[in-house]
């Protein structure tokens, strides 16, 4: 009789698998590309492009270098690629290079440093775009209009530095918010594309509907409460990052707690961070930092939500 | 209730040999009884090479409390008295007997006479009855509880809950009256006040049996379970059909709870009537290698080769070898180690099914914690592990409750990165024993 194996149970898997996950990622995000290519154009694409291509090449020449095991086939920089790629603006002359440069830090800095993919306490795309907008405030914190749509479109300031002066008359309208035909970073525009995304990803199982629901829910209800109108509130929703944010990166598994409960109460923080930072910060958008915060908070929150295991005793002061 | 019952994973069920009443195979030419087939101390030989035993003749009697006696499966003459290294890697005494074919029961054998609760435990000693669901602990042990009169319910285990095997699913539909006379004589002698049966919801038709055979019996609750994995989990039995949590280090006497495996308790009503001690068993012969997949009533000992062959033999080149099903079952080194008390199922996988999943590293998703029916976080022992510091590592299992782990697969199984989630748990709870024996 030839070999038989000997291993521990269990001896059957489930289908789920990593590198499925991470593609489901990306083919949710594929809605959001496409929407910000045709709202602006090639600079759009190419952007998404080189920031895809230097992620993957980033982790790619860094595996090899330090001789280890091959780890692109997970798809997990191409992830990071594409929402870094996503968070910038349609304004390839000006930040290719910087994309480049942006990617690499979010890839090998923040990710292989730490010990690859799991191990990163922080999201690489969002610290990567902190990181740029920081380095490169005046080309990656540019705001670059739709080249499709009325002319009065790609003139003056974003939604959010609008709402955020006395002059609101200058808002496009709430529909035009929802197509994404206004300024703004590729991937953040268009509500309804990222709002297919969501379904997707909760239809496939990647996340639980309720923690961007939670975060976008949070800052809706403060900025209610704040200004007592509804349609600002919406306006506030609607622009900046914050769908994009809530919806792909407050979800991602590495670094938010690994309860669900755990989960919400990091998507309260990040929405509550968030209005707090556009309200009396000195960025406009605080979307990024708000996540980045909660990731830091994140082991902390893990600990605070652990379930109590079935007939464990009771220790006071929590469920040690 | 149902949207609280724990233990959803869902596994696939395959319950293709749930239709197949159970054959007898053909005598073996010679079975394997192992001295160790049950948790606790070995049973002591007591024949020696050149005797001639008989169907139910004994050959190795208990040695301790927590032990449990074995009998000769076939009649014929022990051939070898050796040491045998089992499936878990730990060694016993093998006892092999040579059949004459005719299996011949022995004339000793006559009913015991069972007129209270002391002679009905002693009468469970006697049948050499250990757990048939899985763990094969002694079934006298457990029902001892009562004797601190501890039992106030005796829950019965027809959860079947692993994929593939439905030996206990024939024991409800071919097998119910016993069941009935079982329960009736656990009623006679044991003081509980209620007995409830648990049988997860693909099963309607064994549901549909015990149900009217109990109809008379208004202290017999029959419970239909989720149709998800682990219901036959004994903690998490316990938790859906009585609503009581086992506490950490507790047994399920400490609530109060007899659970006792459905085989088992028909077994006991099989023995108080015809006295033939635990010699067979009923098996699943199933799994991706099976060419025909079958239930055989098998004598215990009889080498898995000759089990696989009595149910027409394997399609395709065999990766993996089983005890029991893929959730919990053992991988064995050789289709020569021989049936056990408590196996219900031998899964024969084919080489694709034996393949490892892709590795990825832990990605952080939170499925094995979301899953694990015990409430545990699985990734926390992992990390443990990590540590070099034997007293920190310790502390951390500790902390994360390593003990409470039942070792049920659903953690891994649900893993997209296919971490070996209860590998390192195996591996951790060794640790945690070799520090407390030093
Ligand atoms: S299921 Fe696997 S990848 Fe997910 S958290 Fe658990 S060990 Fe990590
Ligand atoms: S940690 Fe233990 S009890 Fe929990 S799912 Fe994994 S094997 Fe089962």
């Amino acid at each position: 009789m030839n070999k038989l194996t000997v291993s521990s149970a269990p001896h059957i898997r489930s289908s789920s698998a990593t590198n499925r996950v991470m593609l489901d990622v990306i083919i949710a995000l594929l809605p959001t590309a496409i929407a910000g290519s045709v709202i602006f154009g090639w600079q759009a694409i190419a952007t998404i492009l080189i920031c895809v291509l230097s992620s993957v090449l980033a982790e790619f020449i860094y595996n090899l270098i330090l001789k280890k095991e091959q780890t692109v086939g997970d798809f997990s920089a191409a992830v990071t690629g594409l929402l870094l790629g996503l968070n910038m603006p349609a304004n390839f002359t000006e930040i290719w290079w910087q994309c480049i440069i942006g990617s690499a830090f979010a890839i090998i800095v923040v990710k292989c440093l730490f010990g690859g993919l799991g191990a990163n306490f922080a999201n690489p795309a969002i610290t990567g775009r902190i990181f740029m907008m920081i380095c490169y405030t005046g080309t990656v914190g540019k705001s670059v209009f739709p080249i499709i749509g009325s002319a009065e479109l790609s003139t003056g300031a974003t939604p959010l530095v609008v709402l955020g002066s006395d002059n609101i008359s200058s808002l496009p309208s709430l529909f035009d918010m929802l197509l994404g035909l206004r300024g703004g970073a590729i991937g953040e525009v268009c509500i309804l594309a990222l709002l297919v995304g969501f379904v997707y990803l909760v239809v496939r199982k990647v996340i639980y509907f309720e923690t961007p629901l939670i975060m976008i829910g949070t800052v809706f209800v403060l900025s209610l409460l704040v200004s007592n109108d509804p349609v600002y509130a919406l306006y506030q929703v609607m622009s900046g990052g914050l769908i994009l944010g809530a919806v792909f990166m407050a979800t991602d598994y590495v670094t938010t707690p690994i309860n669900r409960t755990g989960k919400m109460i990091f998507a309260l923080g990040a929405g509550l961070i968030t209005v707090l930072i556009r309200l009396y910060g000195s960025y406009p958008e605080g979307v990024s930092f708000a996540i980045l915060l909660m990731n830091i908070l994140s082991p902390y929150i893990e600990k605070w939500t652990a379930k109590r295991p079935l007939g464990a005793k009771r220790v006071k002061g929590g469920t040690k | 209730m149902s949207l609280f019952m724990l233990g959803r994973a869902k596994v696939p069920h395959r319950k293709n040999t749930a239709n197949m009443k159970a054959e007898r195979i053909p005598a073996p030419t010679s079975v394997t009884l192992l001295t160790s087939q049950h948790i606790g101390a070995p049973a002591t030989p007591t024949v020696k090479v050149g005797d001639k035993v008989k169907v139910g003749t004994l050959v190795a009697e208990a040695s301790g409390y927590v032990s449990s006696p074995v009998y000769s499966s076939v009649s014929g003459t022990v051939k070898k008295l050796e040491p045998h290294l089992m499936y878990n890697g730990r060694s016993c005494q093998a006892i092999i007997i040579e059949s004459d074919g005719e299996m011949t029961p022995d004339e000793s054998i006559a009913p015991p006479t069972i007129s209270s609760f002391d002679e009905l435990s002693a009468a469970v000693r006697a049948s050499g009855l250990v757990g048939l669901g899985g763990a094969g602990f002694p079934t006298s042990v457990k029902l001892d509880a009562e004797k601190k009169g501890l039992i106030k319910k005796i829950i019965l285990n027809g959860a079947e809950c692993e994929p593939y095997i439905t030996s206990d699913t024939r024991t409800m539909l071919d097998d119910g009256e016993y069941i009935k006379a079982g329960v009736e004589l656990l009623q006679k002698y044991v003081s509980a006040d209620e007995v409830i049966v648990g049988i997860e919801r693909n099963k309607p038709e064994c549901i549909a049996n015990l149900t009217s055979l109990f109809a008379g019996n208004e202290k017999v609750r029959v419970v239909s379970l989720p149709d998800t994995y682990p219901q036959g989990a004994e903690k998490i039995l316990i938790h859906n059909t009585a609503g009581l949590d086992v506490p950490e280090g507790g047994l399920p006497a400490d609530v109060g709870c007899l659970v006792m495996n459905v085989t088992s308790v028909a077994f006991l009503a099989k023995y108080a009537e015809s006295g033939m001690p635990l010699v067979e068993k009923c098996v699943t012969v199933d799994g991706s290698a099976i060419k025909s997949p079958k239930n055989l009533i098998v004598p215990i000992g009889t080498p898995i080769k000759d089990v696989i062959e009595a149910a027409g033999g394997t399609s395709c080149e065999v990766g993996k070898i089983l005890y029991g099903g893929p959730m919990m079952g053992m991988a064995v080194y050789s289709d020569e180690e021989p049936v056990l008390k408590n196996t219900n199922a031998i899964t024969v996988m084919n080489k694709k099914d034996a393949e490892p999943k892709k590795l990825y590293p832990c990605i952080h998703c939170g499925r094995c914690a979301e899953i694990c029916p015990m409430g545990l976080n699985p990734t926390l022992y992992a990390k443990a592990m990590k540590v070099s510091d034997p007293a920190d590592r310790r502390a951390r299992l500790n902390d994360a409750k390593i003990n409470l782990c039942m070792e049920c697969g659903c953690c891994s199984f649900v893993c997209p990165s296919a971490r070996p989630l209860v590998e390192t748990n195996k591996l951790a709870k060794a640790d945690l024993r070799a520090a407390q024996n030093k």
